[in-house]
């Protein structure tokens, strides 16, 4: 095959990229400047908190919990239904106020325990039993971190046990912590770093003992100096373990361009990142596995950057999980007069909120709130097929092709052009000068596909 | 669950969210007047990078071209060059609309195709050479992103078709600013009476008659030609310009300037008679068809690995035609040729999908 001479590396033209990284992607403004400084505050508890039922990927919980109950911040208020399927515990004290539909963070309703916050509480929790990890077998790991309700804290909140028990079939070699935060605004992950590098580090621990790997590689983009410098300075010694610095570019944090940047690796299409011998966790997840180690607490709040220009006073936040959305943005100030879109996740996978009471939930790394220039409506032109979706594209997908399959609803066409192995990232909207919503159709073609498949099943 | 709550919850919303409406207000209820949400699917930001930018961008990028011409043919040129772009910018108002003609692709169209042609060319045929070029080879085709051909192109090639002495009548450059004005205005369909000096091209003074031209004449401009083919330094910057910008793919260019050269160099080196690649590149039209209209995104293939072949192709067909052809100059069929292959061309070069074989579906 002709393969061009991509050696030459012009201003403006994105050739190969220097390693370790990988090929393509975006590079939007960062913009992590209005929170990258501010320290972790905690929030104060609010009035009320809502727990859906569904904050994972997998099976939502069983309610354990009746309207009238009183509960304790920590209490097991739903249990896991299945494997891949984590409780949830209450994030504050207080009383079950009722268990029905309330918006979700997904943009959808979905049934959810709402309870009443003890208004006088110190919050404090029951007294409870701390394994020792050394003690524990890996099995026992497993079992405390499912108890803990513990999930992907970067966004997809897939339950993080199911991670930690690979098939035998897939031996693991390392264990790859996600530090990327490539989001553009979002910072939680990278305060994570500078402030609790040496919790960081025990949940590594713990995890390459639950794994039984003797490696571990944290990528983190070079971004965030103070961030890899932090987690450089607190590196255990005697463990194999090793901070690298990646490239700054979208969508770093994305899994298999993750791995692609540190290991060179592609992760075949349609398999996980076991397949080629790791397993990738968010660093967030790495330090709230590490607390249920230190303090026996389960997952009851998470670390939250509200920041984008729409937020008058951006910061990182421990947020109790629950926490309404309209709380968090009254204790950061509110918003300027100017605010047209306000997110959950980052601005280039995030989901937009239609309702300020929707709560922030496991898997919500931030809050962004983006302006009316930002956010304004374009007019869409026709594809002139300048390719720089095909430039931008992380896994060589021709988005251009795809998206005139799209427009004229050839779903089941877009399937021989590897619809199945988009991402979903957004590079190619975001890049695509016609305005075209790519990536938008690619999620309601993946949608209908899916449908289609269930239909027939 | 109770219904009630269903039932408030939905309406929620739907309704505006806003501060203290409904159930379970906080007790610190923030006061920040009602917020209207925008609601749209991710990704939520947006590269600055706009079609209509990019495109009057390149026609920005034209500008010095357009002048030059105007220095070295006259107003004419000018005319000529405006009345081109008025032809395809109207033909495009009138058949798809006003919004059609926002996004700049009818201009740079109009615009191209006047520099194609000579500064004595009648105003009427220039006219219609934008008509059609816009008309056949744009609209027909669907509009913007549709077509196979650079509509430029196919105006020219109309015209070359249509009045092949016209467009092969070259004035010689530096005649006075007023010297074409006679046949500029020459009724429509009436032949122009030529009345200033013309000249060959150096192209056709190679090939039929086997003298060669200056180089520092080629790269200054100062010989016969069409108006955009004299003013090679400018081309040159302004492609410098929009590469930088990303606005045009340089591989494009760099390939059929390279193929060109590399050819050329390879039969002057057999054969002393055959012209050197400096006098290939700088003479004729293969600049501006290199840099602005092999470029234009439509018509050329998305992949990279496309690109180098479609350049290469390009280039192969000039030097073709150049030295073996019956016309003394190639540019513009080898683009048209080109254009037509880039389908083919795009579907061999797909790039290997993340995490598969390839060759192999689906791996």
């Amino acid at each position: 095959m002709f393969k061009p001479p991509s050696l030459v590396q012009l201003p403006g033209v994105r050739g190969m990229a220097a390693r370790p990284g990988f090929r393509h992607g975006v590079h939007p403004p960062d913009a992590k400047e209005l929170s990258r400084a501010r320290t972790i505050r905690r929030m104060p508890f609010p009035a009320e908190v809502v727990l859906p039922l569904r904050q994972h990927t997998g099976k939502p919980a069983r309610p354990l919990v009746k309207p009238g109950d009183r509960v304790e911040r920590g209490d097991k208020i739903a249990a896991a239904d299945g494997f891949v399927s984590v409780p949830i515990h209450a994030s504050a004290a207080g009383v079950v106020k009722s268990i029905g539909w309330w918006p979700h963070a997904d943009g959808t309703m979905a049934e959810a325990i709402r309870i009443q916050v003890a208004r006088f509480s110190a919050q404090l929790p029951r007294p409870r039993m701390v394994p020792h990890w050394e003690g524990l077998t890996p099995a026992q790991v497993v079992a405390a971190v499912q108890e803990a309700g513990v999930v992907g804290l970067g966004g997809a909140a897939f339950p993080a046990h199911v991670k930690l028990q690979p098939p035998p079939d897939c031996p693991i070699e390392f264990l790859l912590v996600n530090g990327a935060e490539c989001e553009p605004y979002l910072t939680s992950d990278h305060r994570v770093m500078v402030e609790y590098a040496e919790r960081v580090w025990f949940g590594v621990r713990i995890m390459m003992h639950a794994l039984g790997v003797p490696r571990c590689v944290v990528g983190v983009e070079k971004n965030k100096p103070d961030a890899i410098e932090a987690l450089r300075a607190a590196a255990p010694t005697g463990l194999d373990v090793r901070v690298e610095a990646l490239t700054v570019k979208y969508p770093q944090g994305a899994e298999k361009m993750l791995i692609h940047a540190v290991t060179g690796r592609e992760v075949p299409s349609g398999k996980l990142p076991m397949h080629v011998g790791t397993v990738v966790q968010n660093v967030g997840s790495i330090a709230a596995i590490a607390e249920v180690f230190e303090t026996g607490m389960p997952l009851v709040e998470r670390i939250v950057s509200v920041t984008g220009p729409a937020i008058k006073d951006p910061q990182n936040l421990i947020v109790p999980v629950g926490t309404k959305l309209r709380d968090v943005l009254d204790y950061c100030g509110g918003l300027t007069e100017d605010v047209a879109e306000i997110v959950f996740g980052g601005p280039m996978m995030g989901i937009a909120q239609p309702d300020l009471d929707a709560p922030l939930i496991k898997g919500t790394s931030g809050v962004v709130a983006l302006t009316k220039a930002q956010a304004r409506p374009r007019t869409v032109h026709p594809c002139i097929q300048c390719a720089r979706c095909l430039d931008a594209c992380p896994v060589f997908l021709n988005p251009s092709k795809l998206g005139r399959l799209a427009q004229a609803g050839r779903y089941e066409e877009m399937a021989k052009h590897h619809l199945a192995d988009c991402m979903l990232c957004g590079s190619c909207s975001y890049v695509c000068p016609s305005s075209i919503p790519l990536s938008q159709m690619f999620a309601l073609a993946k949608a209908a596909e899916r449908r289609r498949k269930e239909q027939a099943a | 669950m109770s219904t009630v709550d269903r039932a408030t919850a939905a309406a929620r919303l739907r309704g505006i969210p806003g501060p203290g409406a409904g159930r379970g207000a906080s007790e610190r209820t923030p006061d920040w007047g009602r917020v209207a949400l925008q609601l749209t699917a991710s990704p939520h930001i947006k590269a600055p990078d706009s079609t209509e930018r990019i495109m009057w961008t390149v026609v920005a990028s034209l500008l010095p071209v357009v002048l030059a011409a105007g220095w070295y043919f006259g107003v004419s040129a000018w005319l000529v060059i405006g009345t081109a772009t008025v032809g395809a910018v109207g033909t495009e108002r009138l058949l798809s609309g006003g919004a059609a003609v926002r996004d700049g692709s009818a201009a740079i169209t109009g615009i191209l195709l006047g520099l194609t042609l000579p500064a004595g060319m009648p105003l009427w045929m220039a006219l219609l050479g934008g008509v059609f070029g816009i008309a056949f080879g744009k609209l027909l085709f669907g509009g913007l992103g549709q077509n196979v051909f650079n509509p430029a192109l196919v105006g020219r090639a109309f015209l070359q078709a249509a009045f092949p002495v016209a467009i092969t009548t070259w004035p010689a450059p530096r005649q006075g600013f007023l010297a074409q004005v006679g046949d500029t205005f020459a009724l429509p369909l009436m032949s122009p009476a030529v009345d200033v000096t013309t000249t060959a091209t150096p192209l056709a003074e190679m090939k039929f008659e086997g003298t060669t031209t200056a180089l520092n004449d080629l790269v200054l401009g100062s010989t016969a030609g069409s108006l955009g083919e004299t003013a090679g330094i400018l081309i040159l910057l302004g492609g410098a310009y929009l590469a930088l910008r990303n606005y045009l793919d340089w591989r494009i260019p760099v390939g059929i300037l390279g193929t060109v050269a590399l050819l050329s160099a390879a039969l002057n080196l057999v054969d002393p008679a055959f012209p050197d690649p400096l006098f290939m590149i700088f003479s004729g039209g293969l600049l501006l068809g290199a840099v602005y209209m092999a470029t234009d995104m439509v018509t050329s293939p998305v992949t990279r690995a496309g690109a180098w072949i479609f350049a290469a192709g390009i280039g192969f067909l000039v030097v073709l035609i150049r030295v073996w052809g019956g016309l003394p100059e190639g540019v513009m069929y080898a683009i048209l040729l080109m254009n037509a292959m880039v389908p083919f061309i795009d579907r061999a070069t797909q790039p290997r999908v993340f995490g598969t074989v390839r060759g192999r579906e689906g791996a």
